[in-house]
């Protein structure tokens, strides 16, 4: 069984840690106090830069690093907290800001006071309602104890924190999209640089940071960066939390040291496959992420050993399909979501994503041909690489990788005008 | 525009340092009180934060969740995305539009139900799943979706899109 101590998702399950009594009776705003009595903004930052936090969200850029890119020049600066988790798989984030809110509240105030921001968002997915209401009133609940608002505990540091509630679109994950969507426009992503630091929210110096990250940034400044960084691989350092589902026993959220194998991962935390079955594939970090088969079971959990095996990380939406899966039923639904989430701006993303969905969708339907066949293994040049912003290069990767990895599955689809998978499938049930 | 919606307006765009950014909160307001986003609210928003009627048009139909006709009092947003189909959405999917007797992008005669098929609600560990006026159901089958709807049909209905 897995025995790492769980951090940031300690206690969940066991109290109701959106209680503000319950969640201060565990320590919780200690680490807070702690900055404020004796800590300068410079020093949380030199912390959270050597403990080589790399942000949750996706794109596991170094925290400490982005927080550096300010430029000191007196403009107002922002912090903005990415709630609108909705990479397929990915479910972390949500059950964070249910279960733990008043944690990313100690960590958003700690990073706000590093990078000197006096106002912070946070964008919350339209779909959270219900996440949205526990943190409104989590944060009414800091306010009247002064962990944020003016003069927090008695220093000179004040916060103001707006809960901004997206109303329906994946591309407002998309930092610069998000951006576009605060300031009340449709949620196109910006063309970089400038980068957000720069020049992001209001034109304003901004940062984005993902809510995963923001819970470790206070865990980092109450156990100091060297416990976090001899965590896990040394590039690549830390615990994370993976999000598994599909065909797994207990899917769930696993807090896991990263570097772990992809089969501990499986095997020791969720449980193992459903009784009888194979693996046949499974993705690492959500939608996006190219798919591994049975032969990448050794691959560590990490930004790094994922990417030399041309995949990712991503969110940590690790789902795992079996050999009851079909991987043109797979690859379709995927496709599909991208071609719907798709903004429109770029013409690889929004034409490509439209052909590569109705093309795989025929093939499922068993109407496709070779001629779909060969145009989907060639059509990745032209999408990936294209376009403005990560979804147009998330539409190819899973639908690449399978391809290539069972290319008779896709064969037989044109072959036989159905699905050989599901035929077999309806008999053995 | 109704003295209260301006002052509710007013209040949204306070919040932020420039009025655009209370836009799509002042047309989640509105859905809520109106059902869907009317074009007397999209008129409504553009004198509130200083834009033309057709640039909130625009806006609010990039946004899913804001309705631009009539939906239903219940909106049903089944998961169609892969870890709830490896769970068996496609059949859920199947039943639920036989037993609502619609489709997807559907709304039923009566203008009680409507129903969608959605991209993931990131709750994969419980799939499938769907959300009923934006409230989380969790590893649903036919049996617990009867059970649902039953208590749909015994509530009364809460505004389908709330606001905040």
């Amino acid at each position: 069984m897995a025995t790492f101590e769980p951090v940031i998702m300690k206690g969940i399950g066991e109290s109701d840690l959106a209680d503000i009594d319950v969640y201060e009776r565990g320590g919780g705003f200690s680490v807070l106090r702690k900055v404020m009595s004796d800590m300068t903004p410079d020093a949380v930052a030199a912390v959270v830069t050597e403990s080589n936090l790399r942000g949750r969200g996706g794109a596991g850029f170094p925290t400490g690093r982005k927080w550096s890119f300010l430029p000191k020049d007196g403009r107002p600066r922002y912090l903005v907290c990415n709630c609108d988790e909705a990479e397929p798989g990915t479910f972390k984030d949500r059950m964070l800001l249910e279960k733990t809110p008043l944690q990313l509240i100690e960590g958003l105030v700690i990073s706000a006071y590093a990078m000197g921001a006096k106002q912070a968002y946070i964008y919350i997915r339209g779909e959270f309602l219900e996440g949205s209401r526990i943190f409104r009133r989590a944060l009414a609940a800091a306010q009247s104890r002064n962990y944020l608002g003016d003069r927090i505990l008695g220093s000179d540091f004040s916060l103001d924190l707006v809960v901004h509630r997206g109303a329906g679109a994946y591309i407002c994950g998309e930092e610069t999209a998000q951006l576009e969507s605060i300031e009340g426009r449709r949620g196109e992503p910006r063309l970089k640089p400038p980068f957000p630091a720069v020049a992001g929210l209001y034109g304003m110096p901004t940062v984005v940071n993902n809510v995963e990250t923001l819970c470790y940034v206070k865990h980092i400044i109450e156990r100091g960066a060297q416990w976090f960084a001899k965590i896990g691989p040394e590039k690549s350092p830390g615990p994370k939390i993976m999000s598994v589902s599909g065909h797994v026993r207990q899917p769930g959220n696993y807090e896991i040291p990263l570097g772990i194998p992809a089969r501990e991962l499986i095997d020791e935390y969720a449980g193992g496959l459903l009784p009888g079955r194979k693996l046949k594939a499974f993705q690492p970090g959500g939608a996006s992420s190219a798919a591994l088969f049975e032969e990448d079971l050794d691959v560590g959990i990490d930004f790094d050993s994922l990417a030399a095996k041309r995949t990712m990380l991503g969110s940590g939406g690790f789902v795992v399909m079996d050999d009851t899966a079909c991987m043109v039923n797979c690859a379709r639904t995927l496709t599909r979501f991208f071609e719907h989430e798709s903004c429109g701006q770029c013409t690889p993303c929004r034409e490509g994503g439209q052909w590569v969905a109705r093309m795989v969708a025929r093939l499922e339907a068993g109407e496709g041909s070779q001629e779909d066949l060969r145009v989907l293994n060639v059509i990745n040049n032209t999408i990936t690489g294209t376009n403005l912003c990560p979804l147009g290069d998330s539409i190819m990767p899973f639908l690449s990788s399978v391809l290539k990895r069972f290319p008779d599955e896709f064969a037989a689809h044109v072959a036989h005008g159905a699905c050989p998978i599901k035929d077999v499938t309806a008999v053995v049930a | 525009m109704t003295p209260e919606r301006l002052a509710r307006g007013h209040e949204l765009v306070a919040r932020y340092p420039r009025p655009q950014s209370a836009l799509v909160p002042f047309l989640q307001y509105c859905q809520e009180q109106d059902g869907y986003v009317t074009l007397q609210a999209m008129r409504d928003a553009a004198e509130l934060v200083g834009i033309t009627p057709g640039e909130v048009e625009s806006i609010a139909s990039f946004y899913t969740l804001l309705f631009k006709a009539p939906a239903g009092k219940h909106i049903v947003q089944v998961c169609r995305t892969l870890s709830c189909m490896l769970r068996g959405a496609e059949d859920l999917q199947a039943y639920i539009k036989r037993r609502l007797g619609i489709g997807h992008l559907e709304t039923s005669a009566d203008g009680q139900y409507y129903y969608e098929e959605v991209e993931c609600l990131a709750a994969c560990d419980r799939a499938p799943c769907l959300q009923h006026n934006l409230e989380y159901h969790y590893d649903v089958t036919p049996a617990s979706f009867d059970k649902l709807l039953d208590s749909w049909q015994a509530s009364a209905p809460a505004p389908a899109m709330p606001a905040e």
